[in-house]
This record gives C-alpha cells, structure tokens and sequence, in this order.
C-alpha cells in the first residue's frame, strides 16, 4: 500500500513537457541518513569480517586435509565467529541496500570499503602506501562522491504513449 | 612463446569466468530486490521474519546466490593457478565496469555519465590499490 501510493506520487512529477514522451523510466532519491548509514554499514563490514577472518585463521595455523574437523573448530574461536557475523551483517545489509537502490548506485557507493582496508594497513598495520595507492583511494573517493550526488533509484513506470487516433477524435 | 600464451589465455580465461559469474549473481539478487519491493516497507508492514520471508522464498535470489557460489569457487581454483595480485585486482575491477553494462541492459537502471564516471574510478583506483 505505501509503496504504490509512493508510485503513484512518482508518476505524478512528471514534468508537463515530457507529458507525451515515451518515458520507459524515471529516477528519483530515495536515500536518507539512515539508509546512508546501512551504505556506509556494507563498506565498512565487508573488509572488517574479511580482516577477522583472516586473524582468525592465521591463529590457527594452516588446516590440512588431514585435519579437516579444524575448521569446524575455526568457527567457534572468537575472531573467527566475529568474521561470520560481520559477514552475515554485510550480506543483509546489501540486500536491504539493493531494495530501494540501483545496483549501479549501490556498487560504487560501497567501494569504499576498497579504501578503509588500505588506510587501516597504513594506521594500523603501519604499511607503507605508495603514490599509485594513494591515487587509487582518491579515484575511488571520487567515485563515491559523484555517484551520491545523483539520483539513487530507478523507477519503472508504465511507458506513457500519445493518445491514439480514436480517442483524439471522440475528444 | 606458446607456453607463455597458453597461460595468459588460461589467465584470461579462469577472470573471465570469476567475472561473468559474480555479475550473473549480483543481477540476479538486485532483480530479486526489486521484484520483492523496498525491505524497509515490508518490515514496516510484516516485521523482520515477513522480510526474511520474502527474500529466501524468492527463486531468483536463490540463482543469484547459486552463481555467487560459482564466482567464488571459481576464484578459489583460479587462485591454485595465477597469482592474487593478478586475479584479484582483475576480476574485483573487471566486475565493476560488466555490473554497470549488466545494470544498464539487463536491469533497465537510468546508468548515467555520473554512474559510468563513477564505475571507471573504481575499476582503475582498484587496480592501483592492488599493486
């Protein structure tokens, strides 16, 4: 019910230039500070649950064939358990994000993930990054910023056609 | 020579499969999405379990996540074969610029010069972190 009168109110703004356009669709915003705050959830959570899986693991030492049950073991170790939840956290939050969002939105929205794992290897892990890193944090910066000034959503209408020639002459 | 070709179509060929499945599998899921509707009305209206309800009884979010599999697995075997510094940065920026062609044919998404701009930083700045 309130997402057709949310259409309903979409298919209303059409400017009345475009009135006899052939629109296949239109966009519109649909992001607030919360949802922005479940965009900036999905960048953060995929390299962190990466990051404590990867601590996790290299606690354990390297899991061999012969000792395959170590990973079932893996999952309840703390850093390890962490890793899956931040992970299952990502993965619903990327759907929800996916709901009311383009995926062409969502992607380079998100990439930014891409740049807190280096910066975390440059504060935390004290790596040296080089210029071509710091050029690729600032391209992907770029991307964010340009991609979350426009609009976030696509919105399939029905394709509005000029009236047909009967119509036209019953008017 | 032909070793070395072999290999760099073998390369060539293990990316292109990573690369074709993660973007079989995200179209799926946000055609799944969108077909199911805005998660935060349907929470509104039905709670957290109607919304968890809605997503794994849909099919084509099942196929999407299926081809999310294969992308990964297909990461794994490539993985046993060429280096991370090369598969990774390929395929995680390769997927960026196929998603957005994907969006645009597939999804019918307005993919306008903002959204390809945005799509060729990220495919490129990925590539300069990787190295």
């Amino acid at each position: 019910m309130v997402r057709s009168n949310k259409r309903n109110h979409a298919a209303q703004n059409i400017p009345a230039s475009h009135a006899l356009a052939a629109f296949s669709f239109m966009t519109r915003s649909t992001m607030t500070f919360r949802r922005y705050l479940v965009l900036a959830f999905v960048s953060v959570s995929a390299p962190l649950g990466d990051t404590f899986l990867d601590v996790g693991m290299k606690r354990i030492g390297p899991v061999s064939l012969a000792h395959i049950s170590t990973l079932f073991h893996a999952v309840s170790t703390p850093w390890v358990a962490g890793g899956i939840v931040l992970l299952i956290g990502f993965f619903a939050s990327y759907l929800t994000a996916l709901s009311w969002a383009d995926l062409t939105f969502v992607l380079p929205a998100t990439s930014f993930g891409n740049v807190v794992v280096a910066l975390l290897a440059r504060f935390w892990r004290h790596e040296q990054i080089s210029l071509a890193r710091w050029v690729g944090i600032f391209l992907i910066t770029a991307a964010v910023g340009f991609v979350t000034q426009g609009p976030s959503y696509t919105e399939h209408e029905q394709p509005i056609t000029a009236p047909d020639a009967k119509e036209v002459c019953q008017l | 020579m032909s070793m070395l070709h072999h290999s760099a179509l073998a390369n060539a060929a293990m990316i292109g499969s990573i690369v074709v499945a993660a973007t079989v599998g995200d179209v799926l899921i946000a055609s799944a999405m969108r077909q199911i509707g805005d998660l935060d009305d349907i929470k509104a209206d039905s709670g957290l379990v109607g919304a968890i309800k809605a997503v794994v009884t849909n099919t084509r979010f099942f196929c999407g996540v299926a081809a999310m599999a294969v992308s990964f697995f297909s990461l794994l075997f490539a993985l046993s074969h060429a280096d991370l510094s090369l598969v990774a940065p390929a395929s995680a920026s390769l997927t960026v610029v196929t998603n957005t062609i994907a969006g645009k044919l597939f999804l019918k998404e307005n993919v306008d010069k903002r959204r390809w701009l945005a799509a060729l930083c990220v495919c490129v700045g990925v590539v300069l972190l990787a190295r």
